[in-house]
């Protein structure tokens, strides 16, 4: 079987987001770019199937720019087999990328595809669910466990109540919550191998998808601004204050 | 011009989140419908016609609903979907399972995590941790929506007189079926709906030591949460998380202990009325947002916290 992981480049983890001046935007001029914490996880699960012999190849793809290219090597240099690219510079709706997946699913015929649960840039947490619809698959979404078994996944969904186990017939969408697994890093070596995997570049024009956008920014502020509070020396001079200022217990 | 919102709900309570969603609904300006999708869940159909504002409840009571799997509950919506202009269900895990896939079933872009009706196709969602506000506009004709709950009045659960109607269920495509479910049992307020919430993080040290905190708790009626890095490190199952990935919550009191305040956490607890910041660490970033903080060893203030409730 293979599993087809989907990984986007997005701003780093620990890169605080800043609003362009003209409230466009967020200012990625110059951000340290990295790979969706969420879709290492998605990549490391892969992996894993793989290394267990329950899968046989792991392709990543990613849609954007040319500099997805470092996020597609990222996922090489884990361990993933092949990569391909659809370069794309304009931004792309959670339903263009559903599609766009999909066209690479009726070509490749994976088992099982990966993908993180949301991107933390645009916090949609849409794309996984989508291509299930459009493939008419099921889906595991916000997985912390993930068991093949025969012809079906076992899938532990981490859910507002606690957790839930669901079984889905293959082939299946899985999308990752952060308990799944911990992904590992690249070694030095295997970085230097994965320049020469192999990383097919597409457009979306091969696959004819319309990426005409359904939603338009107009407009990007930043949130309220919290101003800091002061600073109490006792705890009974904390509780006096809420109590007599604040008044919320 | 109608709206159709996705109750939340275990087939004998409807959840309180559903409310906020009827709010954002009604605040579309358009006629409000209520859709339970469940098994044996007659008393969730009576209890949302109650709620204030909601033109007609939908019932689907089938054995496909019994558990809300996306694969059989989409379907269904989208099979009404014919009536409405808007679909909206609660930014919970089961609404942000459910309405992506009813939104590329319909081909129309979801609008996640609204916080802000503006108009009739123009709405405010956060991005990037809740460090941006995007207002965007929609040019699909039907819209899908998940709506955060927090940013929302909750709907009267009373007053209303909404008329109760069966619908059937749709095909069950029959790829999916609910093995088992290990959901916590408490006695303390609802996490998203609780009015004190307070949270625990890696400086709790250990599971055990979250006794402290739910000490606290009891005394104050509160929630317990926890920061991703105590979730993480095993101190507490994952439905405790508050944050970007989490749950998000905006109580009138957040008590932070032992949180240095990453973004990811501030995405998810910011929205508070009063924070207050327990922490040894007085350069913890946790105190740049909290109205009240106190630097301290957490295993003296805690305790002292709950004597002086008494």
């Amino acid at each position: 079987m293979k599993i087809l992981v989907p990984v986007k480049r997005v701003i780093d983890y620990n890169v605080k987001a800043r609003v362009k001046a003209d409230n466009t935007g967020i200012d990625l001029a110059n951000v340290k770019m990295s790979m969706n914490p969420f879709d290492e996880i998605a990549v490391e699960e892969a992996l894993q199937k793989k290394e267990s012999g329950e899968a046989e190849e792991v392709i990543a793809v990613s849609i954007g720019p040319s500099q997805c290219q470092e996020t597609l090597r990222t996922a090489l240099a884990m361990g993933a087999d092949r990569a391909i690219l659809i370069e794309e510079d304009s931004d792309v709706e959670p339903l263009v990328v559903a599609k766009l997946l999909k066209a690479v699913v009726d070509e490749e015929q994976p088992g099982l595809v990966i993908l993180g649960k949301q991107a933390i840039d645009d916090d949609s947490n849409q794309t996984g669910q989508m291509l299930a619809a459009l493939l008419g698959w099921p889906q595991g979404t916000f997985a912390s466990e993930v068991k093949l078994a025969g012809d079906k996944v076992e899938v532990t969904r981490e859910v507002d109540g606690g957790l839930e186990t669901v079984a889905l017939n293959l082939p299946a969408i899985v999308t990752t919550d952060l308990r799944l697994n911990e992904p590992r890093y690249a070694t030095l070596p295997n970085i230097m191998k994965a320049k020469k995997k192999p990383l097919d570049t597409k457009t979306v024009g091969d696959y004819g998808v319309d990426v005409t956008p359904r939603l338009t920014t107009l407009y990007v502020a930043e949130p309220a601004k919290r101003e800091a509070g002061i600073i109490v020396e006792s705890v009974e001079e904390l509780v006096q204050k809420l109590k007599d200022e604040a008044g919320v217990i | 011009m109608a709206s159709l919102v996705l109750a939340e709900h275990n087939n004998e309570e409807l959840n309180a989140a559903t409310l906020n969603v009827v709010t954002a609904a009604l605040d579309m300006g358009a006629d409000v419908d209520i859709l339970v999708a469940g098994s044996g869940c007659g008393a969730v159909g009576e209890a949302a016609a109650k709620v204030a504002g909601v033109r007609k409840v939908l019932v689907a009571d089938d054995a496909a609903y019994a558990h809300p799997l996306a694969e059989a509950v989409a379907p269904l919506l989208v099979s009404l979907a014919g009536d409405y202009d808007n679909l909206l269900a609660p930014a919970t895990t089961s609404g942000k399972n459910i309405m992506p896939r009813v939104a590329a079933l319909l081909d129309v872009a979801q609008i996640s995590d609204i916080v802000s009706v503006e108009g009739p196709d123009t709405f405010i969602r956060p991005i990037y941790a809740g460090n941006a506000m995007a207002t965007v506009q929609s040019s699909d004709a039907k819209k899908v929506f998940t709506v955060r709950g927090t940013a929302f009045d909750a709907a009267a659960a009373e007053g209303g007189s909404g008329a109760v109607e069966s619908v059937g269920a749709a095909d069950d495509p029959g790829i999916s079926s609910f093995v088992s479910a290990d959901l916590a049992v408490s006695d303390r307020p609802e996490l998203t709906a609780a009015s004190i919430v307070i949270s625990g993080g890696r400086g709790m040290g250990s599971g055990e030591n979250f006794a402290l905190i739910e000490a606290v708790a009891d005394k104050l009626g509160a929630a317990v949460g926890a920061s991703r890095a105590a979730v993480d490190a095993g101190f507490m199952p994952n439905d405790y998380q508050v944050g970007q990935t989490g749950k998000i919550v905006a109580p009138e009191l957040y008590i932070a202990v032992g949180i240095s305040g990453a973004i990811q956490h501030l995405a998810g607890m910011k929205d508070s009325k009063v924070i207050v910041a327990i922490n040894k660490d007085e350069e913890a970033p946790i105190f740049q947002v909290a109205d009240y903080g106190l630097v301290a060893d957490l295993f003296q203030a805690v305790p002292e916290l709950e004597k002086a409730l008494d």
